[in-house]
């Protein structure tokens, strides 16, 4: 069987080799604190298994995690320059290979899918293939290896050294914004466990008005789209309106379906994402990059469609999550 | 009620606009102490609630087969593709690129197009092209639109699109969030499919306001006809 705590090694595994590449790139002013952070991250990745099974201590990898805080947040990591093609080259490539460089990317999804939908069903001497509830996680990380051999046999590429230096760029050119989304879940987590979301509760169900379900969907993806633009991510207020109103109004009382209220509430709160300058870099940032004279000119553009997809998000969620 | 102090932490650190790791490690602490955890159990919230949500991080497995490709000129071909349909209206060419950012998006390719790759060397030159092409020069006020459509195309084709691939972070993030609080048992795909509707409904709503936009041009630049000037270079 094959099980998933082996790609999250693998992943644990290849933020380690990054790492130590980065330790030896000289062109990073601050490769000594970048290959800590990726470093740890990596060794994070591989010590969690043993605490998602609760054979080891959870308090070592929270001390790690918040030296990885201190280390992204005071500014100790860095990136030094990647070693790719020129512009020209890849323009040349482009060229000569045409719709072609397009395969390798699309096998991941393909891959994924086909995990996640036939090979879920098969199984060798009683025994799953794919261990069961992870399928999808291990479709994406076979499909990511499926496309790596594809992709090398179809551009004559030999060296393995070479895709794991430009995935290294690219995690140098993401840096700390890569986990920043885990973390969220870890915050999501720690709110739960301390009740922020039981309150949250309480002062929305003293408001809400008992068994009316159209008004508590509406609660809940308003909520949703209100509480990502305070904190400018839906990530951050997804535990929260879940643990309130979500998962003990939506799905427990009223029996909604779990997948449909989830999805749906996450996409509205991606209709406040959309109006929030707290999301700098989807709304502000671009601002810059295209040197418009009204900063706010992205979410201005967004604000109506943001609006009219709230409804829909509500609309659909009352039609068919019920 | 004092947990609540935590969200406090969150707003007004995402406001003041503090390094969003610093704001998320803060929030942490001040929550899990004043919601009554020990120190140690803290420690333990962040080591627990990491290792629970590895899922969300998990995409970085493709990073190498993504970069790999782009030494080849992945973004070059996907910029190809789009010339293609260079002779479109203003309008039309924007709801074009929202529906393949989406596509992309939906296939999990979100790191091909972007505001820095694609919207700024590419589509906002062939956007305001082809209002040139129509009207002649544009008003200053005309270029912001166009600037701010061709944004808000990119942001919406990703927000609505990569919630239909079931390997994205915010897919990964419900099911990791879900099973392990709730010790329940949810699906990645599942979650997928119930983001089809809103998806298409993105689609419609948006593509059907940027098409709108010709005729928005249209009535701002005969208006302005008069003397129309515009801003010099802007054009990049």
């Amino acid at each position: 069987m094959i099980k998933a705590e082996w790609f999250y090694w693998l992943v644990g595994l290849s933020f380690l080799v990054m790492a130590s590449q980065m330790l030896t790139d000289r062109s990073n002013p601050k490769r000594f604190g970048t290959t800590a952070f990726w470093g740890l991250l990596g060794a994070g990745f591989i010590y969690s298994s043993w605490v998602v099974e609760k054979k080891a201590p959870a308090e070592p990898l929270g001390a790690a995690v918040l030296v990885m805080i201190v280390l992204a947040g005071f500014g100790f990591t860095g990136r030094g320059t990647p070693r790719t093609t020129t512009p020209e080259q890849r323009e040349a490539s482009a060229l000569k290979l045409g719709n072609k460089l397009f395969v390798p990317a699309l096998a991941i999804p393909v891959v994924a899918l086909l995990c996640a939908v036939v090979v879920k069903k098969l199984s060798i001497g009683g025994e799953p293939i794919l261990q069961e509830g992870s399928e999808t996680i291990l479709g994406l990380g076979i499909g990511a290896v499926v496309a790596l051999v594809v992709g090398m046999i179809m551009l004559r590429e030999k060296r393995i050294a070479v895709p794991v230096q430009a995935g290294r760029s690219m995690l140098e050119a993401m840096g700390w914004a890569m986990l920043l989304p885990q973390l969220l879940a870890t915050l999501g987590t720690i709110f739960q466990l301390s009740g922020v979301g039981t309150q949250v509760g309480k002062v929305t169900t003293s408001i809400l008005p008992k068994d009316s379900l159209y008004v508590a969907v509406i609660v809940y993806c308003v909520g949703m789209a209100l509480f990502t633009v305070i904190m400018g991510n839906a990530f951050a207020a997804f535990p929260v309106m879940t643990a309130a109103v979500g998962w003990p109004v939506l799905i427990e009382h009223f029996h909604g379906s779990a997948p449909a209220v989830l999805a749906i509430g996450m996409l509205a709160g991606f209709c406040g994402t959309l109006v929030t300058p707290m999301a700098a870099n989807f709304n502000i940032v671009p601002a810059a990059l295209l040197e418009l004279k009204d900063q706010y000119g992205p979410i201005k553009a967004q604000l109506p469609t943001a609006g009219i997809l709230l409804g829909c998000n509500i609309v659909v969620m009352a039609l068919f999550a019920f | 009620m004092i947990v609540l102090l935590g969200v406090l932490v969150v707003v007004v650190g995402f406001a003041t606009k503090r390094n969003a790791l610093l704001v998320v490690g803060v929030a942490g602490i001040v929550t899990g102490l004043l919601g009554g955890l020990s120190p140690r159990e803290v420690l333990a919230a962040f080591g627990s609630g990491f290792a629970s949500s590895r899922a969300v991080t998990i995409f970085a497995i493709t990073l190498p087969v993504i970069g790999l490709l782009e030494r080849y000129g992945l973004q070059e071909q996907a910029r190809r593709l789009i010339a293609r349909f260079a002779k479109l209206t203003t309008g039309r060419f924007l709801a074009l690129y929202l529906g393949m950012r989406q596509i992309g998006a939906a296939v999990g390719l979100t790191h091909v197009f972007g505001h820095a790759q694609t919207v700024r060397p590419l589509a906002v030159p062939m956007a305001e092209g082809a209002a040139e092409r129509k009207h002649g020069r544009l008003t200053e006020k005309s270029r912001e639109k166009i600037r701010s459509f061709s944004a808000s195309a990119d942001n919406v084709g990703l927000f609505f699109g990569e919630d239909v691939f079931l390997a994205v972070g915010s897919i990964l993030l419900i099911t990791s969030f879900v099973n392990t609080t709730y010790n329940t048992h949810l699906e990645p795909l599942h979650l997928a499919l119930w983001a089809i509707p809103t998806a298409l409904c993105a689609l419609a709503v948006h593509g059907w306001r940027l098409l709108r936009l010709d005729r928005h041009l249209e009535r701002e630049l005969v208006a302005a006809n008069i003397e129309p000037v515009a801003v010099e270079g802007a054009a990049k």
